[in-house]
Order: structure tokens, then sequence, then C-alpha cells
């Protein structure tokens, strides 16, 4: 296993708005591992999007740099498949299509067409949606759509799986539902990877690891947390588990605080002058066992 | 219990043939209705003027010119089928010519930024001009009527088309973009799966109005040009002084026109997509 599968180095990105530059993301510096879960976790406009626009390559950091598999990630390519928000599905083709269009894009010059038909509708079983294979998009509800969303980006076998708060437009019981098929397909496949997202709950689920964003502008990362729970998870057993409840406070008292007083870390972080990347996860994990309020590691 | 399960099973089947008997009825009431309306008026016109025929001789003039649609005894005597051909056939040259150039530009012009400030002032400046104003032009260039009505037609259709295809490429949501991105699709692949079937429903639209406004001023530039056409058979009979085949004519390009704005409404739903 690769410990800097993807790595991000002293990554930066400034926008030249009307108004003279703006910094959006600054310092950023996070290795995840091949097969590891990462969490992108902060307030909204902390820049947590433009992080994993940076790591799909659809947008260039302005500072630093950005490898994926030891390469340097010069712009968006199907090693990286992302998972929309809004699940980006193309309307004029049906679920199938939607799929067969990655499947042919990644292994048309390696396969033929019944092999590529085959992938598409494994990919398709795999969340459960062989059924529906021939409907168009506007046919099916939200989960079901969201759900092709992520069979189109397994389907390619990428190395990296990048998620765009894939269930933040959905009700609770399907997102759920829709997590616990994540957790499922995602142990199954071993893949990489890398979800934005603004609940607590989401992120520990399924994370290994959540990158706690600090508010913007010039957001960074705030702090690393360790969620040392076994796999395979059940959503109802983590429900009183109290490793679950303590990595659930953690972060929400990290987010909790920069709502108050976003610079709340500003002076503190001043005298703590230990870059985040060596924060080691041993550490944290002591932290959390003796439930400690965890310290602030932000970089100025 | 059989009791209880056999009424569900009759009940769908006894209305269904009446529901749409009533469906069919409810849809053709209100054109019927119009289409009465239509024809009261006009007798009550021919009532009182004296030199407008009533709907019965029209009528009756009509099934005499839909005899022989197809015949062709001299050049000033052709059939209404050859006449409505040959107006068809016009617009289908000017239009098609207009949407070779017009669809590229249309896309061109939604692509760059540069390329629509430099175009827009010019189609702003030359879209309100009649259409034919631009015929002397036309008969001057090509020295003939066929081609120069072929002309009025081209410049009419062409904004419409532009217009609709510019807007509708600007309008392709960043989403389908990025995912075009993500997969790296080649260019074409972009073009094929997600430029064109975004900007399709856009293009008809535009080609619905361009067809519509082609219709209109075909039987003008007919009645200027002369020669074969429903303009021109019109222009014809005006001179024979025969008001019941003008109001014939009248009737047969409204049909004409009708139908296809008709197909290509159908057309554009075909090729429309529900956002998902």
């Amino acid at each position: 296993m690769n410990d800097k599968y993807v790595s991000i180095e002293y990554a930066g990105q400034t926008f030249d708005t009307r108004n003279g530059p703006f910094v959006a993301l600054r310092d950023i510096n996070l290795a995840v591992r091949q097969g590891e879960f990462v969490s992108l976790i902060g307030h909204s406009g902390c820049g947590k999007s433009t992080l994993l626009n940076l790591i799909a390559g659809l947008a260039q950091p302005t500072e630093g740099v950005l490898l994926c598999a030891g390469r340097e990630i010069k712009g968006p390519g199907p090693d990286r498949a992302m998972v929309f928000q809004n699940h980006s599905l193309l309307p004029w083709l049906s679920c199938f299509q939607n799929v067969y269009l990655a499947v042919e894009r990644v292994f048309s010059k390696t396969e033929n067409k019944r092999q590529l038909r085959a992938r598409t509708s494994a990919a398709l079983n795999m969340v459960g949606l062989r059924h529906a294979e021939h409907k168009l998009p506007h046919e099916i509800s939200g989960g079901m759509k969201q759900r092709v969303g992520i069979a189109r980006a397994l389907a390619i076998e990428p190395k990296v799986l990048l998620l765009d708060e894939p269930f933040g437009a959905l009700d609770s019981l399907t997102r759920a539902h829709l997590q616990d098929e994540l957790l499922r397909i995602v142990a199954s496949t071993g893949t990489t990877a890398i979800m934005v997202t603004h609940d607590v709950d989401e992120a520990v689920l399924l994370s290994d690891r959540i990158v706690m964003l600090s508010n913007g502008p010039a957001a960074t990362i705030g702090e690393i947390l360790d969620v040392p729970l076994p796999r395979p998870r059940n959503r109802l057993a983590l429900v009183g588990d109290p490793g679950y409840a303590s990595c659930h406070a953690a972060v929400m008292r990290f987010l909790h605080q920069r709502r108050v007083d976003p610079r709340a870390s500003v002076e503190p972080a001043a005298t703590l002058v230990a870059p985040q990347t060596k924060t080691t996860e041993a550490g944290h994990m002591e932290r959390m066992e003796r439930n400690e309020n965890p310290t602030v590691v932000e970089a100025s | 219990m059989d009791t209880l399960a056999a009424p569900p099973a009759t009940r769908p089947s006894n209305p269904s043939w009446l529901n749409r008997a009533a469906g069919v009825f409810a849809a053709c009431a209100g054109p019927a209705a119009g289409g009465a309306m239509l024809v009261i008026a006009w007798q009550l016109i021919s009532l009182r003027i004296p030199e407008i025929p009533g709907p019965w001789p029209t009528l009756a003039s009509a099934i005499q010119v839909f005899e022989h649609p197809f015949h062709r005894t001299g050049p000033n005597d052709v059939g209404m089928g050859w006449n409505i051909l040959a107006s068809l056939g016009r617009v289908a040259m000017g239009f098609l010519l207009a949407a070779a150039v017009g669809i590229p530009t249309g896309f061109l012009i939604g692509r760059f930024k540069t390329l629509n400030a430099i175009c827009s002032p010019v189609i702003s400046l030359l879209r309100p001009v009649s259409p034919l104003a631009w015929l002397p032009l036309g008969l001057l260039l090509f020295r003939a009527a066929n081609p120069a009505a072929i002309w009025a037609i081209f410049i009419c259709s062409i904004w419409p088309i532009i217009i609709n295809t510019a807007d509708g490429v600007r309008r392709i949501p960043q989403d389908y973009l990025n995912v075009a991105r993500v997969l790296n699709l080649s260019e074409w692949k972009v073009f094929k799966s997600i430029l064109l079937p975004s900007v399709l429903p856009y293009l008809i639209t535009g080609t619905r109005l361009s067809i519509g406004t082609a219709w209109l001023v075909i039987v003008a530039a007919e009645m200027l040009t002369g020669g074969t056409g429903i303009g021109f058979w019109l222009w014809d009979e005006w001179n024979n002084m025969n008001v019941e085949h003008i109001l014939v004519a009248v009737f047969v390009i409204g049909v004409v026109g009708m139908l296809l704005d008709a197909a290509l409404l159908a057309l554009g739903r075909r090729y429309s997509h529900k956002e998902g």
C-alpha cells in the first residue's frame, strides 16, 4: 500500500476578482493512503469543494503541487472519477448509456463492445439498478440518479473516487441507504476515496480520517481526525458506541468553535507552530481515547 | 371471497374506450367551435359585401381546383399541387442554405465571446430588415427570379437559426462540460454526446421560427418574381379577378403553414429532454 497515493503539498488557490486577489485556500498539506477513505469537512464557503476540484484537476492550484500515484495532477482525467453533488447525468442518455459513455472512453482501446457492455451492466448491478438501466434520468428518483452517478464513476475503475457532497440533495432515509451502499462498495472494491461533506454523521460513518478545514477566506487544514472504528461498520451498532460518539463530538466541537468565532484559533495557533503534517495518527487516537479537546493545529 | 375479487377485474375494461371517446370529443370540441365561428363570420361578411364569395361557392371552387392537382396545360395553368411543391421547394432550398451557414455560425458565436461581440451588432442591425428589402439585391446578384426568391428565404431564415443556436450553446450547463472534462472525452465525442443534444431543442425552436417566417416571405416574394408557386398563383388569380381562387389560396397557405409548424413542433418534442 502506498502511503502517499494522493499527495497535496503546500497547495494554495488564489482567485483574481474585481476587488483584487482572493485567497481561497493556502498551505494545504495532505497525504492520502491507497484504499483510504478521507472526508473533507468544514463550513460552507471554506473551500472544500475548491480543494476537491484541485484534486480532480478541474482547477489548477496557484501555489504548491498535487500528485496522484506519483504523478503531478495537470488536468482532469478518468483516473480520478468524480461523483457530482447534482449527479450530472446527461438527460438525453439512459442510465446504461450514461455509464457506457464513461466505460467506452476508458476501456474501448483494449476491450470489445460485448466486454464494455458487460462492464456497464456490472457497474449498474453493483448499485442495484440493473432493472432501471434503460430509463432516462428524469424517470427515476433522486437517490437512483445519484446511484447511477456512483456507478458511472466506479465503472471506469478510477485510482481515486472523488465525491462532492454526493448525498447532500437527498432526503435523510435515502441518504442513509446510499451511505450504507457506499460503505459496502468501497469495502468490496478497495477504492481510495475523498469525499466533501458537511454532514458530521456521514463523515464519521464512512471515513478513516476526517480533514477539517478552517473557515475561509484563506482556509487551510485546521485538524485531521482519525476514525479508529473497526470495519465493516454498522450504522445501528455505532449508535451507542463510545468511539463513534467521541469522534462525532470532536468534529462538532471543531465546527462549532469556528462558527462562534472563526478567528478563535488564530492566537493559540501562533504558539503551536507544529505543521499539521506532523500530527501523528497515534497522537490523535490517544487524544481521542482521553476524550480531550483536540488541539487545534493551524499554520499561520 | 370470489364475489369480492370479481368486480375489480371487469371494471377497467368497461370505461377505457368510453374515456378515450370522451377525450377525443373534448379535444375536438374547441377547434370545431372555432371553425364554425369563422364560417359564420365569413358568411355574414359575404352577405354584406357581395364581391366577397361565401364559404359554399369557395368550397365548390376549391374542389374544382384540387380535382387535378398535378395537371400542367401551360405556363399559366399549372395544378395546385405543383404550385405548392414549387413554393415548398424554394423554402427548403433557402432554409437548407441558411441552416448550413447559420448552425456553425451559431455554434462559434455561442462558444467564443469575442466572436459574439463582433457579430452581435451586425446581426442586430440586419435582423429587423424585411427579407423583401433584400429581393432587389438578390435579383441584381443572380439576375434570375428563382435564385432571388431563395436568397430572400435564406436571409430571413438565417437570423433565428444563428441566434437560437448561439443561445443554446451558451446555456449548456457547466456540469455536463465537467463530466466531459473528468472523462477526458475527445472533441468529437463532446460535440456528439453533449453539445449537440444539449443545443438541439434550441436549434429546433430556431428552425420553427425561421420556417414560419420563410413561409410568410415566399408568398410575397413569388408575387413579385412570378413564375410558379402559390404566391404567384394568388397574384395571377387577382389579375383574373377570381376572388374565390384568392380565398382558396389563402386557406392553402394557412393549412400548409400550420402543417409545417405542427411537424416541427412534433420534431421538437421528440428531441427535447427533460432536465433530470
